[in-house]
């Protein structure tokens, strides 16, 4: 690949030499992605090079030159690949599906037996569960209780779960950050603190 | 029954109790993770000098994954 500055590279991408440039920065981007991804398929990493070209080029004018620029392409290429393969793995797992497993209603939360726990921390921690699962019932919004139940106990990635949502992952961050302010000033209202509930879990 | 690792609970809780008001998101986390991976490669102190992105991709598994994925790669290529 030829070697260029950062300058180097947007003239070319923007002039006359854009397809040498643009070849030369399909190759980088392919062999980047295959260093991060040695099993995926070379076709599928081709195709996220190409998604990744794209978006380059749609942002040319947001690249603010405080990394190389390859470095910059580089992360857009490995979000657009690790995006996609999100999508993939999750695409027949509904959010309500999800969310239901874990929210029956009338459950009853129990924490699986910490067999390195006293029986006082074992007591401490149905408590600290119980009072967790309540204050989510009932100070959470519908949306953030959802968002929370699938990213802590169903384990879904942001972006699915805001795909699901109609929203994207950075205000989905926003929503459960909301939700964890919220729950925070609660615990603390309860004159909780975090040395009280680590000492539940450490022998 | 909702059945739950005691690991699940404590890192739940955890979590919520280490919230703090200037959180960013992904968006910018993602603006600045090109410099904050090209001063891990420089063996400087990213975390220092970046505090907010650091503590973002404590929290944020996606963020993170991606963090580690471009680390890795381009430790490759060089």
């Amino acid at each position: 690949m030829a070697d260029r500055t950062n300058q180097e590279w947007l003239d070319a991408l923007r002039g006359p030499g854009r397809e040498d440039a643009l070849a030369d920065l399909r190759v980088y981007l392919v062999r980047g992605l295959r260093a991060a991804l040695p099993d995926v398929p070379e076709q599928n990493l081709e195709d996220f090079a190409q998604e990744a070209l794209l978006k380059i080029l749609a942002g040319l004018d947001s690249f603010r030159g405080e990394s190389r620029f390859t470095t910059w392409a580089f992360k857009i290429a490995i979000h657009e690949a690790f995006s996609e393969l999100r999508r993939r793995r999750w695409k027949n797992v509904s959010l309500q599906d999800l969310v239901a497993k874990y929210d029956a209603g009338d459950f009853t939360p129990a924490v699986l037996a910490d067999r390195t726990a006293s029986t006082e921390q074992r007591v401490t921690q149905q408590m600290l569960l119980e009072m967790v699962c309540r204050l989510i019932d009932e100070e959470l919004t519908e949306r953030q209780r959802q968002a929370m139940i699938a990213v802590v106990f169903g384990g879904m990635p942001g972006s699915e779960i805001a795909r699901r949502m109609g929203t994207n992952r950075n205000a989905l961050y926003k929503l459960i950050h909301d939700a964890r302010q919220r729950l925070q000033r609660r615990l603390l209202a309860r004159g909780l603190s975090v040395d009280d509930v680590m000492e539940a879990f450490e022998g | 029954m909702i059945n739950l690792e005691p690991q699940t609970l404590k890192r739940m809780v955890r979590n919520v109790f280490s919230t703090r008001p200037d959180e960013i998101g992904c968006d910018e986390c993602f603006e600045q993770l090109d410099r904050f991976v090209e001063m891990t490669l420089a063996g400087k102190n990213a975390a220092e000098a970046m505090p907010l992105v650091q503590d973002h991709m404590a929290r944020c598994r996606e963020c993170r994954e991606e963090f580690e994925a471009l680390l890795q790669a381009l430790r490759t290529l060089a």
